[in-house]
């Protein structure tokens, strides 16, 4: 496969030919920060988090969905996109009720480490305070709208590796909400195999095993890569 | 040195952030030699003074005494804190946000919920009136500094309150100083 040169913030980089930005980036240790892309999923360049500026391009792009090209001039870090970011994570927590004093995933957030990273100290927007809710119909787990950032994590873990696609999205906007078969409560789901795999890729405390309590949800989310690259070796 | 005039104040908030602010323990001796406290829960003052430096802010906006006290605050403070979540976000106070206005949150818990005689309790000058929502500081007056936190650690309040007795540029950053809850 041919290799691609071209350059992250001033450093020459070397990848191979249908990378992505993002991969290349890890590779060689340079930080670009994501929400909706997870190992072992398709990326969706949903979240915008991970938008860089490409010399030559007019408009900022999505890392993760957005193949190097050779001698491309890449910058991830500017001051543009530094403040982007922030208010990306401002929004996030405007929108829903993420409350990190009484919720599961206190201390294992991503959003909250992602908070931390972009410098937030206060959201500058007007809180939403939607009303939205929770459903602990399942005998395993619950979902709590209050925590959702719509990455369609969970989506795509469900229909992509476990093949089952259970969860998707209703609604449009701020209405927007992930379901469970056709807006079902999740314990009446007649596909859901309950095996767990939208609790390890879920980032945020929206997506919990029951009876986990404050700070409690804990979950290793490169298991997902790891069960996808188990199953690419054996078949 | 002139002492630095501090002020600490307790909106909607449950006092966790005051008690972490103790936790500060022989530290507060070190702390008094820069300080004056000239109003505080802490301590037993009745108004709230002219000409403070430093207000520590705990609690979110709730009711119309924080209204009418944070408006003051904000007149006679130079440098005004929002002094953890509460403060910074509206956190737990806040929960009862997205259930609408509180005069049927009061109903269900005072009345409904009641096991005997409930009432909703009325005392006008007495027990406030609580507002329509419940409002970060930032929402209702200025806001110069804020310390995330449910509550703030106390090393990172000392932290900050070296910084501003040090004077120059306040800057919070990382993990240990800005994580929320």
């Amino acid at each position: 496969m041919a290799a691609r040169t071209f350059t992250i913030n001033d450093q020459l980089i070397s990848a191979r030919e249908g990378e992505t930005i993002l991969q290349a980036a890890r590779e060689h240790g340079i930080f670009i920060p994501t929400l909706c892309y997870l190992d072992g999923v398709s990326p969706v360049g949903a979240c915008r988090l991970c938008l860089v500026e490409i010399e030559g391009s007019r408009v900022l792009r999505p890392a993760c969905v957005t193949p190097v090209v050779e001698e491309m001039v890449v910058r991830t870090n500017t001051e543009r996109l530094r403040e982007y970011r922030r208010m990306i994570i401002e929004l996030l927590f405007a929108e829903r009720n993420h409350i990190c004093a009484v919720c599961v995933a206190n201390g294992h957030c991503e959003l909250q480490d992602l908070a931390i990273a972009v410098g937030m100290d206060h959201v500058r927007f007007d809180y939403a305070f939607p009303r939205c809710d929770v459903d602990i119909s399942h005998p395993l787990f619950g979902i709590d709208h209050n925590r959702c950032v719509l990455c369609t994590r969970c989506v795509r873990v469900c229909d992509e590796v476990e093949g089952v696609h259970t969860w998707d999205v209703a609604g449009r906007g701020a209405d927007a909400r992930v379901i469970t078969d056709m807006r079902q409560p999740w314990g009446e789901s007649r596909t859901c195999t309950s095996c767990g795999k939208c609790v390890l890729a879920c980032p945020t405390g929206a997506i919990f095993r029951r009876g986990a309590t404050v700070g409690e949800m804990e979950r290793d989310r490169n298991k997902i890569a790891y069960i996808v690259a188990a199953r690419e070796q054996r078949w | 040195m002139k002492k630095l005039r501090l002020a600490t104040i307790w909106l909607g908030g449950c006092s966790g952030c005051h008690m972490s602010f103790l936790d500060l323990d022989e530290w507060l001796f070190e702390l008094a030699q820069h300080i004056d406290l000239v109003y505080s829960p802490l301590a037993d003052v009745k108004e709230y003074p002219e000409r403070v430096d430093v207000a520590l802010v705990e609690g979110a906006v709730a009711n119309e005494d924080n209204l009418h006290l944070i408006r003051q605050v904000r007149e006679r403070t130079r440098l005004l804190v929002a002094f953890g979540d509460c403060a910074v976000t509206g956190n737990v106070t806040a929960l009862r946000n997205p259930l609408g206005a509180p005069e049927a949150l009061l109903r269900t818990i005072y009345v409904e919920r009641a096991e005997i005689a409930g009432c909703i309790p009325h005392a006008p000058g007495i027990v406030p009136r609580l507002l329509n929502n419940v409002y970060p500081v930032h929402k209702v007056v200025p806001v110069d500094v804020y310390l995330p936190g449910c509550p703030p650690p106390a090393p990172r309040i000392r932290a900050l309150l070296e910084q501003i007795i040090a004077g120059g540029e306040i800057r919070l950053t990382g993990r240990e100083m800005i994580k929320f809850g």
